[in-house]
């Protein structure tokens, strides 16, 4: 182990586990005055090309309440043919099949490089995958007709054996019957109507068939996988008719008047969707997909009414409280998305729109569920087609990055409890003797399930020390945790993956240095992050900003290095020297900044936020920012407006847009034409080498970020503008005239000041 | 005779006696006893007991038919006792009266009182009988009645009960009773009667010739014997037995004073007596000889007629009691005469206050002024002056209006005017439409409106100068100023919502439930709608017509299809959530035929296909009706839907019924129940229906009880028709079901329809009866109006009418044609108006007055039991015919029964009213066919009423059989009927082919292609096609029959003696039936009484 840096980075690729402490403190008292709490960034289904799964079921501890699983930490005594737990210390005997084993004859969980593992679990029904297609009709033509396209092209993505079902819905909601010949057929609902499951299930006439089926299954679910309802039917049978079906499908016929919206009710789909799919598969790995084009007008869920003079809400209106309708369609989807995620099943959203289309309220439908949320201005862009097309790439098997109906166990060594996670879960209520009291996110409970999820999926985890102060650990002992992920695989498999891992105990008061160098600081800044956007959903956003403030105080208090009321002397090390910055990009970030952004937008930047690893997590709280200039090879620069040079070419990534800006000079030259004259063709590859950057992030990124390409001057140059650190506004004149880059036109405070009240704060005794 | 006929149920006789008292009493008199009907019969019953007894002999058995006569003679003797017996009584109520001993504990007094009585009766008994007691008059007639009761008895002896042939008798009807069985053979008499009668007929006939008065046997109970005694002083019955000449002779042409005719002629009685005792015999006495024996007690009851009890009782001098059927006023006759003096003129309608032909006429009608009699028929012509008038005479002013009527090609359809943007021209105040008694004054500048006076101004557009009589000039130019009908185009404002209307839609609307499809229902309708869709109805010279279409089938659900004609198949659309109905799709809903033909062709050719593995059984009704409200609103039109149903609609859903089918409830209080519905959603419905101009035509397959009064309730609100196919199969009812689908679809239609029926001051329409939506009291709402729906309008005084300005009616029908035009249909009708009764009496219509009183009856039965129901018309008409007796008849014996000539008919017919299924169901009725028969009365127009209550029934062999016309009809009994002929009997619903047992082979074999009687098979819905002049003029007849009648008529072959006769048989009106109406001649009688108490 070389520095923690590589071992940090190991880890994280082995297990898919970042720590923001690398060595725990070993007393709840200590532990607490560490400000940033013990957490991690789990990412359960991690691509690991170099793991193949083992064909067997793992071995569980035999303690009813631990059920830990066999794991490199355990005690094995080859003689006896037993092994210990490590959580619970529980002696256990081998099953029979492990009557062989012995020192140098070790089943792989026994080995260290296994503390990541992934067990196939061959008993127990193989139910296909599911994707219901919920789409909204109130479109105009051309986004239908590239909404039907791409419709169509993802129906020779899926497995033929999948099982597909369509539901269309504008002032009516319809559900398509798949199986019938010669005529179409479809079931149709008013949209102003809220249906119980049970209702839904008997318009549906789905009461009755639905039991045989599901005594069949078990039986021969090898003769019989796809037995199903009427309306979910295996994509090789009904490929030519589905297309056919979408081909034919018209917009919402009823007329809409001069001056109003097209009655949408995207809450009676949804409601029917997840109705259809409970009554019919339930705990099956089941994809629902949401595509609407606008807020839905009536019925239960509505956002907005049909008026076109009355806008959408905004933020200013949430907060005086004037959002007529919010409360109500939010309750309407919470309620529609935990049953769905009792269900196993998960939403997708694709919205695409030029104005709000409901996000903030159907913001609950994805997030319980795991399921995907895009935002785009219309189905007739790039962004959706190829945003939609990655939801079926493959992985290197060949296998859907997407997987099912999952369940995360995590066990902790006794020292620890698991305060919550944040992240695309919901709780399963399992309270286990490792789960503490305190909530940080979603807590109480040990276990949470995730409807859907792929491998960049990334939970936050939170734990509590909980020794205490006056029983110390012994020295060198380790604590553990184990993850515990159970998931339909798109392989249709039933997978558990089971990541244990280990890390030492410290005490604080004798090894503060070695716990400083084992901190994390990007894992940490992403966990306080979410902890921060976990709150603002809930809370007011100063309040949040206030709170945030005060732990970054608090942790330069402790960790910092100064003089009593000397400001000049505060020094972090160098653990700890990128945490301001991220938390002063984070408290400027649009997960908690609301100014400027509209309530669908804000949701859908949480919405992210709350699920992609560390890596693209961090681009999204300090965008990174590269450029190109005939100085030399690409750099990345300060995120500062100091950066923005007239002969520089930037690249910037915030996540969710990529913005090229020229500066002046080079756009000056762009507009004189130089590029394609030969004699400038270094030009010409300086503007293209953003280009050609710019696509390999595009191609890589899901959901496909927005492009931007402006230059100097630009009215989109406002995406760079906005992000760069103000370190020159109109208010610091000094670098007017200089060539150190482009004044910003705000009040906000830049890194510089934000750092220098942090100092005199941090050096006070005041907090 | 005729109380033969009605054959009692078993247990009323079994109680008869007691009852009996009753029934003299109240039964006919409406005495206070309670059990009226049932009683009375039951009284026969009693008495027939006796009967049997005595009769011994077999021979009352008398094989049917056997001639009467031959068994009569035999039995004659012991007839005669019997008659004598009544003789003395005076009466035959002697005879009935003993029969009943027993039941003379109560009885008894009352009769012998009756009794007493009776002998009173004037001339016409005393003659025959030595009126023991100088009973008055209604002591006779009570007596009579009784008699009469008694009477059936007897004739069972007399002849030989060959109950079917022997019309005779009502004592057909007794068979029913079991012990009875011997009764039947009562029947014979009749036929003896008949000729027994002929003597005495004649006598009578002299007398006749006036009046159509009757005599009235007022015996009502004793059927045949009673009128003969009573004939004899009536004459006018019996006189002209054979050939009714009475009637006949003395109604048509003759218009003497209705009333009056009768009594002279009566005078003559006395001849009849003696002839008439060789009558009886034949008939009762049989019968009645033995009866009594058994019954001694009657003897003691009746005073005179002691004798009774002793049968021998010889001869009493031939209580000449029977009523010759032929002696009372026949409708056959009364048709028929009517077709020859007033079929050939055409009537002109210029005069006011005429009456016009009867419906069962032929004859065209020449609009100078007033409304032709096809569009408004009236119960009178003159109406009295004054409100207390019109109480006293207890007759019904109402009007039954077609707006729509059909005309034949000869007669021009009114003509349309326009009168511009400013819309029809109307009075200010009360808005009544201009019309020909406009008054034009001032030079032409104002007119006064001959309604409510008040002056208005004449628009400038509008001037024109008056000639010297004070007519416009351009009277004649302007047919709202010359004719009694016309339509005015109308503006916006006539218009809902101030929009023109759009084109109306059809939607079609077929259940698929299993049973549906089990039928071949589904199939055969798909299959049929293919081509039917090229025939909707269009207006004028159209090339296609405006309607759109649409489809939906249901079961559970409901399926909605969309057949927008860009579509390469049709889309069903399923929805489920039948509590909250509503449809869900609207573009490619309702379409135009042609444009989306292949759509349309390629969904009835899958609708048959989808559905055929069907399990569902359950069906919903109210959402399906809702779902069809709700696309005419949705598409801002109005239409009709047409619904196919099979069953009672038992799904979870708005509207679900129970079965709650009870026969139990039947002659209780709570009888009323099983018209009502049973919920209120459907009035609801219908509401809204109305509102949006749905109409709803209703097509029910029932295997069971589906609750027709519930389920009809929206088509009846909304103007719409029921049609009923028990037990549907595809291979019988197709025909039937085809073409009255292919009438329906086809026939002119009017939507959104608002009718307003205004009156010149004095009279005013104070109520509605039909098939229509009222949300006030004045305007008939009617979201669909075809030519074949009535509305029978009734009027009251509300101040005195003036006999030279008359009475005024202008009924206004706002509607939208099937083209989407929106018209005011205007018809004018002037009235009399009289200071005289007589003149009132002179100038009514009987079958109109039926009309309304049927409709009125079958109204009452929602609210009140049936019996209240019956006893109320019965009241009224006895009030009518007693106020004519009191103040137009000539003075005469009150024991004859005067008859106005323009009511002869109306007891009869009342008759057929108070027997027909609704007020009085037999036992193979069932619950929905009652509440069908009595909503399809509700709607229907004079004639329809006329043949319905009184079907026709025409003999095929008697005529040429070159002859095209129909042949003459004769009276529908059993009397009339001979065993060699065969016979056609139609009320307008069904059509039965009556084949004598003994008709010659040849027309079997020409008419069923098969050798013998025995070799036709019963219930023969289909003559073979053979190409001989008897088949081709039989179906010829039959295809003639049916395309007069707005509903097709399915044929049933009865053979004589087979067990569907007894179905056959409850149309011959004129015997007694077998749920216990009474015949003719009993209900004759019973009039009389009823008569006589009100003079009394």
């Amino acid at each position: 182990m070389t520095t923690y840096l590589e071992f940090i980075q190991q880890n994280e690729e082995r297990d898919g586990v970042r720590f923001s402490w690398n060595l725990w403190p070993s007393s709840r008292l200590e532990a607490t005055r560490m400000v940033v709490p013990l957490a991690c960034l789990l990412t359960p289904l991690k691509e690991r090309p170099d793991l193949p799964p083992v064909q067997y079921e793992p071995v569980f501890c035999s303690r009813p309440t631990c059920k830990a699983v066999l794991n490199p930490l355990c005690q094995v005594d080859y003689q006896a043919k037993l092994w210990a737990c490590n959580f619970c210390f529980q002696r256990n005997q081998f099953p029979p099949a492990y009557a062989g084993i012995s020192e140098v004859n070790q089943p792989a969980e026994l080995m260290p490089q296994f503390s990541t593992i992934e067990y196939v679990v061959q008993r127990g029904p193989q139910s296909p995958l599911i994707f219901l297609y919920v789409v909204d009709t109130c479109l105009e033509e051309d986004d239908l007709q590239a909404l039907k396209e791409s419709l169509q092209m993802s129906l020779s993505l899926l497995p033929p054996e999948a099982l597909v079902g369509l539901i269309t819905f504008g002032r009516m909601v319809q559900v398509h019957e798949l199986s019938c010949e010669g005529i179409s057929k479809s079931y149709v609902f008013r949209g102003t109507k809220d249906l119980t499951a049970k209702q839904i299930q008997d318009m549906l006439g789905l009461s009755k068939p639905a039991m045989p089926m599901q005594q069949a299954r078990p039986v021969q679910p090898q003769e019989h996988p796809f037995v199903s309802s009427r309306f979910l039917q295996p994509i090789h049978k009904i490929d030519m008719t589905l297309t056919d079906l979408l081909g034919e499908l018209q917009r919402d016929p009823w007329p809409v008047t001069q001056g109003k919206r097209p009655l949408r009710s995207t809450g009676v789909a949804l409601s029917i969707a997840v109705g259809l799919l409970e009554g019919t598969f339930p705990n099956t790995g089941a994809r629902i997909m949401l595509f609407t084009g606008g807020p839905p007008t009536q019925g239960p869920g509505m956002v907005v009414g049909d008026e076109l003079k009355v806008p959408i809400r905004s933020w200013h209106d949430i907060e005086k409280d004037n959002a007529r309708f919010m409360k109500k369609a939010t309750k309407h989807y919470e309620m529609l998305a935990q049953r769905t995620a009792a269900n196993g099943h998960c939403i997708d959203i694709y919205a695409c729109a030029l104005d709000q289309t409901g996000l903030l309220e159907m913001k609950c439908c994805t997030n319980l569920t795991g399921g995907h949320m895009v935002m785009g201005d219309s189905f007739n862009t790039s962004l959706f087609k190829q945003t939609f097309q990655r939801i079926f790439s493959k992985d290197f098997n060949g296998d859907f990055r997407m997987a099912f109906g999952a369940t995360l166990e995590v066990k902790t060594s006794r020292e620890l409890k698991v305060a919550g996670a944040i992240g695309p879960c919901v709780s399963l209520n399992v309270k286990g003797p490792c789960v503490s009291e305190n909530e940080l996110g979603v807590g109480g409970t040990s276990q949470w399930k995730i409807c859907g999820l792929d491998p960049t999926s990334t939970l936050g985890i939170y734990f509590e020390v909980i020794n205490q102060h006056n029983a110390p650990i012994p020295q060198g002992s380790r604590g553990a945790i184990q993850f515990v992920t159970q998931y339909q695989h798109s392989s249709t498999q039933k997978r558990i993956r089971v990541t244990t891992i280990a890390r030492n105990w410290a005490d604080v008061q004798s090894q503060l240095q070695l716990i400083e160098a084992a901190f994390d600081q990007e894992a940490a800044a992403v966990l306080m992050a979410r902890l921060g956007v976990f709150r603002a959903e809930s809370e007011e956003g100063p309040d949040v900003l206030r709170w945030l403030d005060r732990q970054l105080i608090r942790l330069c208090q402790k960790f910092g290095q100064y003089n009593k009321e000397d400001p000049t002397s505060f020094r972090l090390s160098d653990a700890f020297s990128l945490y301001p910055q991220f938390m002063f990009h984070l408290r400027r970030s649009p997960f908690l900044q609301v100014f400027n952004n509209s309530p669908d937008e804000s949701s859908y930047y949480r919405h992210h936020f709350a699920r992609q690893d560390l890596t693209q997590s961090l681009i999204m709280i300090q965008p990174i920012l590269y450029s190109y200039s005939f100085h030399g090879p690409p750099e990345p620069v300060l995120l500062d407006s100091s950066s923005i040079l007239a002969d520089r070419i930037l690249l910037m990534d915030t996540f969710f847009q990529i913005v090229i800006y020229l500066g002046e000079t080079i756009a000056q030259w762009q507009k004189a034409g130089y590029q394609d004259m030969p004699e400038y063709e270094n030009f010409k590859h300086l503007l293209q080498a953003p280009l050609d950057d710019a696509q390999e992030i595009l191609q890589a990124r899901f959901p496909m970020p927005r492009y931007v390409h402006t230059e100097h001057g630009g009215s989109q140059a406002r995406f760079l503008l906005s992000k760069v650190n103000p370190s020159q506004t109109h208010n610091n004149l000094y670098a007017w005239g200089q060539e150190t880059g482009a004044p910003i036109l705000t009040d906000d405070v830049s890194l510089q000041v934000f750092m220098d009240h942090l100092k005199k704060l941090a050096v006070s005794n005041a907090c | 005779m005729n109380v033969n006929q009605s054959a009692p149920p078993v247990p009323p006789f079994g109680q008869p006696q007691p009852i009996y008292p009753g029934y003299h009493q109240s039964g006919y008199g409406g005495q206070p006893s309670s059990t009226a009907p049932p009683t009375s019969y039951g009284a026969y019953n009693g008495p027939v007991p006796g009967f049997q007894q005595t009769p011994p002999l077999g021979v009352s058995r008398a094989p049917p038919s056997s001639g009467a006569p031959p068994a009569s003679t035999a039995q004659a003797p012991c007839g005669q006792a019997a008659y004598g017996q009544f003789g003395q009584g005076d009466i035959q109520n002697g005879p009935s009266s003993s029969t009943v001993p027993t039941q003379r504990l109560p009885g008894s007094q009352p009769f012998g009182s009756p009794l007493a009585p009776a002998v009173s009766q004037p001339a016409v008994l005393q003659p025959y009988g030595p009126p023991p007691t100088s009973a008055q008059v209604t002591a006779q007639l009570a007596g009579m009645q009784i008699s009469g009761a008694m009477a059936p008895a007897p004739p069972p002896s007399g002849l030989g009960y060959g109950p079917p042939t022997s019309l005779a008798s009502a004592s057909g009807s007794f068979p029913n009773s079991g012990p009875y069985g011997s009764y039947p053979q009562g029947q014979a008499p009749p036929v003896s009667q008949a000729q027994g009668h002929p003597g005495v007929h004649p006598s009578q006939r002299s007398a006749p010739p006036l009046a159509s008065s009757f005599i009235p046997p007022t015996s009502g109970g004793p059927r045949m014997p009673s009128m003969t005694g009573s004939l004899p002083p009536g004459q006018g019955f019996g006189a002209p037995p054979m050939s009714q000449p009475n009637h006949v002779s003395s109604p048509p042409p003759q218009a003497l004073p209705p009333g009056t005719q009768m009594t002279g002629p009566q005078g003559p009685p006395p001849p009849m007596h003696s002839l008439p005792q060789p009558g009886y015999q034949l008939q009762q006495n049989g019968s009645f000889g033995p009866g009594r024996g058994p019954q001694p007690n009657y003897g003691s009851p009746y005073p005179g007629a002691p004798t009774f009890g002793s049968q021998p009782a010889p001869p009493q001098p031939l209580p000449p009691k029977r009523l010759d059927p032929d002696a009372i006023p026949s409708p056959i006759q009364v048709i028929e005469d009517d077709r020859n003096t007033r079929g050939s003129e055409p009537f002109v309608t210029g005069v006011r206050g005429q009456v016009p032909p009867l419906v069962t006429t032929n004859f065209l009608v020449k609009d100078q002024g007033n409304a032709s009699p096809r569009y408004i028929r009236c119960t009178s012509y003159n109406i009295p002056c004054t409100s207390d008038m019109a109480k006293q005479a207890q007759v019904p002013l109402a009007a039954v209006i077609k707006p729509l009527a059909r005309l034949p090609p000869e007669e021009a359809s009114p003509y349309v005017v326009d009168h511009g943007e400013s819309g029809p021209l109307r009075c200010n105040r009360c808005k009544a439409y201009m019309c020909p008694f406009m008054q034009f004054i001032e030079g032409g500048r104002r007119f006064q409106c001959c309604f409510c006076s008040c002056i208005n101004d004449v628009p400038p557009q509008y001037f024109q100068h008056l000639d010297h009589t004070g007519r416009r000039v351009d009277a004649y130019d302007r047919p709202e100023l010359s004719l009694g009908s016309y339509e005015f185009l109308a503006t916006v404002d006539y218009c809902k919502n101030n929009k023109f209307p759009s084109p109306p839609a059809f939607i079609f609307m077929i259940d698929v439930s299993y049973n549906a499809i089990r039928t071949g229902l589904v199939r055969l309708l798909c299959e049929e709608l293919k081509s039917l869709l090229d025939y909707l109805p269009r207006e004028g010279g159209a090339e296609e017509s405006a309607i759109h279409v649409g489809f939906v089938t249901y079961n559970k659900v409901l399926h909605f299809y969309n057949v927008k004609s860009s579509l390469a198949q049709p889309q069903m659309m399923v929805v489920s959530d039948v509590a909250d109905m509503f449809v869900p799709l609207l573009d490619g809903f309702l379409v135009n035929v042609n444009e989306s033909r292949a759509v349309i062709t390629s969904l009835l050719d899958q609708i048959p296909e989808i559905f055929a593995d069907t399990r569902e059984t359950e069906t919903v009704f109210a959402p399906v009706i809702q779902a069809g409200m709700e696309a005419l609103k949705a598409a801002e039109c109005a239409g009709k839907l047409f619904l196919f149903h099979t069953s009672l609609p038992i799904a979870e859903a708005p509207g679900k019924l129970k079965n709650r089918d009870d026969r139990k409830l039947i002659n209780t209080d709570k009888e009323k129940t099983l018209f009502q519905p049973q919920t209120g959603v459907y009035q609801t419905l219908a509401k809204e229906c109305v509102a949006q101009g749905c109409c709803v035509d209703l097509f029910l397959f029932p295997n069971q009880y589906v609750d027709v009064a519930t389920l009809s309730v929206v088509p009846q609100l909304t103007g719409g028709s029921v049609y009923k196919y028990a037990c549907f199969q595809v291979e019988n009812d197709q025909e039937r079901f085809l073409s009255d689908l292919r009438r329906d679809v086809q026939k002119v239609v009017g939507f959104d329809a608002v009718m307003r029926v205004r009156t010149s001051t004095g009279i005013r329409a104070v109520d509605f009866f039909g098939a229509f939506y009222m949300s006030n009291t004045t305007d008939v709402e009617l979201a669909g109006l075809d030519a074949n729906k009535t509305v029978t309008v009734e009027f009251k005084h509300d101040d005195r009418l003036n006999e030279e300005s008359g009475a005024l009616l202008q009924c206004a029908l706002l509607y939208t044609s099937c083209a989407g035009q929106r018209r005011l249909r205007i018809h004018n009708l002037a009235l009399n108006c009289c200071t005289q009764l007589a003149d009132l009496y002179r100038n009514c219509e009987t079958d109109t007055l039926i009309n309304y009183m049927a409709k009125f009856a079958y109204r009452g039965v929602l609210n009140s039991p049936v019996k209240t129901v019956r006893d109320t018309l019965i009241t009224q008409c006895a009030q009518i015919l007693a106020c004519y007796r009191k103040n137009c008849a000539s003075p005469s014996s009150a024991g004859q029964l005067i008859l106005p000539e323009c009511m002869k008919l109306l007891p009869v017919y009342l008759n057929c009213v108070l027997k027909s299924d609704v007020l009085q169901p037999g036992a193979e009725v069932t619950t929905d066919d009652r509440a069908y028969v009595r909503q399809l009365v509700t709607s229907m127009d004079v004639a329809e009423t006329n043949v319905f209550f009184y079907p026709r029934l025409l003999p095929l062999t008697k005529s040429p059989i070159e002859s095209t016309t129909e042949p003459p009809a004769v009276r529908a009994s059993e009397e009339r009927l001979s065993n060699g002929d065969i016979y056609l009997l139609e009320n307008g619903l069904n059509l039965f082919l009556w084949v004598g047992a003994s008709v010659q082979q040849g027309v079997v074999q020409s008419l069923f292609n098969v050798a013998s009687f025995s070799q036709i098979a019963s219930g023969l819905s289909v003559l073979p096609v053979l190409d001989n002049p008897l088949s081709k003029k039989v179906r010829g007849l039959i295809d003639s029959l049916r395309a007069q009648r707005s509903r097709y008529m399915k044929l049933t072959v009865v053979k004589q003696e087979d067990k569907l006769e007894v179905l056959f048989k409850n149309f011959l009106v004129e015997d007694k039936s077998l749920s216990g109406g009474e015949s003719y001649v009993d209900f004759l009688c019973h009039m009389h009484k009823e008569i006589r108490q009100l003079l009394s």
